[in-house]
């Protein structure tokens, strides 16, 4: 078995995250595929806004900082204009499911040839825990008190299926950053995700269950199972679509 | 000679490799690193397979596994809290 340690694309800056956040596990996978694919120094990064929000002082690849929700337009920007580059989109469910829905669905729709990792972590995490879209129904949060669908606030919003019934998306994945095995299955995903892109096949987005101790104010431990036995369910992982 | 190094300083004592430690030989130390945090250390290095588990799931890629045990001893720990 090689060595395994960090990787160069990540540099040596310690994260902001909260202990327990998934973030950081998403961020070394996507480093992992990045360096293993050899793309580094064609790869450009968006970053969103959210607790991802200062993720370009974590990776060794040309960065841009991105308005809230808007990352998928500004990587179909800079896609169009630099075809050769790798771009890719790393946005939370506040910045991809709210704010940026309809920026999300036309990118997917005109089937532009970028990568999209959304982590879902079903709460607004970096301004303190208020319901985002794919909150859980019954779920608590500072802005739904009583839990989701109490007070007509209707079920959470499943990416995933809703992008597949769009004719330019080429590759939709659901997985999980809450078990090791989770851990391999994303990694895969995100490199085939990538590969689709260098393939020129067209719109990919990976959407990573992760963790967020700190909101659901759980411990690590209790949070890994909430992942794993609640968000799970109402977020069935899979292969959503696949035109490779 | 450990075949799984921890660098200290940027462990936030999560806790993960220890949950997902396949042969229980981690624990979380009673003194704190220099930003707070607990961090882990191994019980019985012996026991240790270089699974790589905790290398998965660490979240601050704070963990480094080599299964020979090797050139892990020369690896300079991070001291600079903001870059």
């Amino acid at each position: 078995m090689p060595t395994l340690k960090r990787t160069n694309v990540l540099t040596e800056v310690r994260t902001h995250y909260c202990p327990g956040c998934g973030h950081g596990i998403a961020h070394r996978l996507v480093a992992e595929v990045i360096e293993e694919l050899g793309i580094r120094e064609k790869t450009i990064a968006v970053a969103p806004v959210g607790c991802a929000v200062l993720m370009y002082d974590y990776f060794n690849c040309d960065m841009t900082e991105c308005p809230h929700g808007r990352p998928p337009a500004m990587a179909t920007g800079i896609k169009r204009t630099q075809p050769d580059k790798i771009v890719f989109t790393y946005q939370g469910d506040g910045d991809l499911a709210a704010i940026g829905t309809a920026e999300t669905i036309h990118a997917a729709n005109r089937g532009e040839n970028i990568t999209v990792i959304f982590i879902n972590n079903a709460i607004y995490g970096m301004t303190g825990g208020q319901m985002a879209p794919t909150t859980l129904t019954g779920m608590r949060s500072t802005t739904s008190q009583d839990g989701r669908g109490e007070h007509g606030e209707g079920p959470p919003l499943k990416v995933c299926e809703l992008l597949s019934t769009l004719d330019g998306v080429c590759y939709l994945e659901r997985t999980a950053v809450s078990t090791p095995k989770d851990v391999n299955a994303t990694k895969r995903a995100i490199k085939k995700a990538f590969q689709n892109q260098i393939d020129g096949r067209g719109f990919s987005l990976v959407e990573v269950l992760s963790m967020c101790p700190t909101d659901w104010k759980l411990s690590t431990a209790q949070s890994v199972d909430f992942v794993n036995n609640e968000m799970k369910e109402a977020f069935p992982l899979g292969v959503y679509k696949d035109k490779g | 000679m450990n075949k799984v190094h921890f660098d200290k300083h940027r462990c936030k004592g999560c806790g993960m490799c220890v949950l997902f430690c396949p042969q229980k030989i981690l624990r979380m130390s009673a003194g704190l690193n220099d930003q707070g945090f607990p961090y882990p250390e191994l019980t019985d290095p012996d026991r240790c397979t270089a699974c790589g588990m905790c290398f998965r799931m660490c979240p601050d890629c704070a963990i480094q596994v080599d299964k020979d045990g090797v050139k892990i001893k020369d690896k300079k720990e991070t001291t600079d809290v903001t870059k």
